[in-house]
């Protein structure tokens, strides 16, 4: 088993043979020629010819991926016959008495300079245009086949990186998935991936060799993966994940765009839980409303050394501006218990869950809860922020940590910085002291979120980290959907919506419980997001209600 | 001659899409079309020269159409301007 790692920028798994791009390789050379006018004319047949065939590839990428698509090789179709460019081809021929080979090649250089010199790092990539329809002719003149795929079953295609106009012309049937050694998360490869819906990994750099063509890979785009003889017990991890996902394709196709609406009218919102950056993706892809809870610790635990504001800002900045404008609910930092940094310097406690973490740490270091505040509050300029607080068991603690945010909402506008005036700040409920309290918690701030996972152990006093407590440690308890239930009720007394982003929020069996209750939003991984949308639209809440809410708050046990 | 003065509101400017746009508009009348920006100027079918003059967002730019078509061509190139670019 060979693992190599890359850069994923398209989502899925795809097992096949491994394929090499089949790139024609035209060398120009440079020749005097007296039959200028033949020449020329040699020019004019090849470019007729390469206009023709950039319309034919307009039109097939309309029909695969539309106009925007198709608007490329209408640009590359009017480059080819740009006066200019023309002009220089035609003196190159008629006055330097060049081949029209070399010609095209050094107008090609010629443009590709021009553009490559502007200021502007778009036009900059326009030169790669230029020379792209420059060799497409120079293909023609020299009589050149066009690289593509000759393998009569599909596979995953390792190039070194992929032109616009080789993407468009490769039969799609026959790729399973993209490796590439170079290319960046915009190029066309990336794309392309992305609109046919197949995973694409780029930067493996020079870690693909040749003697591996032909052997069955598996790539993951989640994470990167490029695994070629994978042994058995990895393989059929990933054959899972894979069928998982043709599942979850099929349900996006039946379910996007659809509301998560009950049958008889009842909404919910969907959002989802992530923890990096990178899974805004896999949000979108799944149709989910927002960000329900995005866990800012990666940010510390990827580094040795506490992140500074900008490399907070800029993590968090790029969420809120891939999502658009939808609600992205940040929640602040949230270590200690089973997640420890080393550089926090935190002593080593008999019992960390109920120790020194999350906003505990935050209100006794203030220096560090600032500087996630700052960073957070410069981000919210960028689309629709919402801060969480966790672990929070009096009301002490949330008016202190609101006070800080009232601090640096005040220093960044001395400073003249621009932020959200539209921000919510709520906080988890996850201790069974926050439920108990929660009306007078509902009245501080504009959200709750109940994260399960603790609200259980802490209820039942279960460790969660114990494997051996089994049937002690019960979600399910009604004990834990007692208090859900009340945090329900004081919620929307208060006027605030009430939330779950814990483990439950995508237990179906769970969900007309919670629609009965009335929580109002679910925030679960984004690969629950469709099959909960489904588990919703089948739901009568009104038919269901009475039952679930009698039996939830009656004295005898079933 | 017909002249008219045009401040670019699109974000990207005059980029490979809108330049593309613009030629194949321009394309169908007989006019000869100018496009200016300061000392500069390029024949407006020229996709690359145009694209090279690197025109952005609030950019002024001068038009000049001359030509048998030239009134009605202004007009209309006038109003793509304002719905395009």
């Amino acid at each position: 088993m060979i693992s190599i790692q890359g850069k994923g920028v398209s989502n899925g798994v795809a097992l096949g043979p491994l394929y090499f791009y089949q790139r024609a390789k035209s060398t120009v050379t440079r020749t005097t020629i007296t039959d200028t006018e033949g020449e020329w004319a040699r020019f004019k047949a090849a470019q007729t010819k390469a206009m023709d065939q950039l319309g034919e590839l307009a039109e097939k990428a309309r029909k695969e991926a539309g106009d925007e698509a198709a608007l490329l090789f209408e640009t590359h179709q009017m480059m080819a016959e740009d006066l200019d460019y023309e002009e220089s081809i035609q003196s190159a021929i008629c006055d330097g008495h060049l081949n029209a080979e070399a010609a095209v090649s050094d107008t090609a250089d010629q443009f590709a300079e021009m553009f490559a010199s502007m200021d502007d790092p778009y036009m900059q990539a326009r030169s790669a245009d230029v020379r792209d329809v420059s060799s497409r002719i120079i293909s023609i003149l020299c009589g050149a086949a066009q690289g593509g795929i000759d393998s009569p079953v599909p596979v995953i295609l390792a190039a070194d990186d992929l032109a616009p106009s080789e993407t468009v012309q490769l039969d799609k049937s026959k790729i399973l998935g993209f490796i590439t050694e170079g290319g960046s998360g915009s190029s066309h490869t990336a794309i392309l991936a992305r609109t046919m819906g197949i995973p694409a990994i780029i930067g493996v750099g020079n870690q693909m060799k040749a003697e591996y063509a032909g052997r069955e890979v598996i790539i993951d785009g989640s994470n990167g993966n490029v695994i070629i003889d994978a042994e058995d017990d990895v393989r059929k991890v990933l054959l899972n994940k894979m069928e998982d996902q043709r599942k979850a394709r099929e349900l996006l196709e039946r379910l996007k765009g659809l509301p998560n609406e009950t049958r008889d009218g009842v909404s919910m919102r969907v959002f989802c839980n992530i923890g990096s950056p990178d899974d805004v993706h896999a949000v979108l892809s799944n149709d989910a409303g927002g960000i329900g809870l995005f866990r800012s610790e990666f940010l510390y635990l990827n580094c040795d050394d506490y992140p500074t504001e900008d490399q907070q800002f800029e993590a968090y900045k790029r969420v809120l501006s891939d999502m658009e404008g939808r609600e992205v609910v940040i929640r602040t930092l949230d270590i200690g218990a089973d997640k420890q940094i080393g550089y926090f310097n935190l002593p080593v406690e008999e019992n960390p869950a109920m120790g020194n973490r999350a906003l505990r740490i935050c209100l006794n270091r203030p220096e560090i809860f600032l500087t996630q505040l700052r960073a957070l509050y410069r981000a919210s300029a960028f689309g629709k922020l919402s801060i969480m607080f966790p672990m929070v068991t009096s009301v002490w603690e949330v008016r202190e940590a609101k006070k800080m945010c009232e601090r640096v909402k005040k220093e960044l506008r001395e400073e003249g910085q621009s932020f959200s005036d539209d921000v919510s700040i709520g906080i988890m409920i996850e201790t069974p002291a926050a439920a108990v309290i929660s009306d007078r918690l509902a009245k501080e701030v504009d959200f709750f979120s109940c994260g399960t996972n603790d609200l259980t152990q802490y209820t039942l006093a279960c460790d969660r980290q114990n494997a051996d407590l089994g049937r002690f440690f019960n979600p399910h308890h009604t004990a834990v959907l007692r208090l859900l239930k009340t945090v329900c009720d004081n919620a929307h007394k208060n006027g605030i919506w009430v939330g779950i982003c814990g483990e439950l929020g995508a237990d179906l069996t769970l969900t007309e419980t919670f629609l009965s209750i009335g929580i109002d939003e679910l925030s679960v991984s984004p690969r629950a997001v469709l099959p909960l949308r489904q588990k919703i639209r089948d739901i009568n809440v009104a038919k269901v209600r009475d039952k679930i809410l009698k039996t939830l708050m009656s004295d005898e046990q079933e | 001659m017909k002249t008219f003065e045009y401040t670019i509101t699109d974000p990207v400017g005059i980029h490979a899409r809108p330049a593309g746009i613009l030629v194949k508009e321009i394309k169908k009348y007989a006019s000869t079309v100018t496009i200016s920006k300061g000392d500069k100027s390029v024949n407006a079918l020229k996709l690359m020269a145009l694209m090279g003059m690197g025109i952005k967002q609030n950019d002024t730019i001068t038009v000049t159409v001359e030509g048998a078509d030239e009134d009605t061509a202004a007009a209309e190139i006038e109003a793509f301007f304002k719905n395009n670019l």
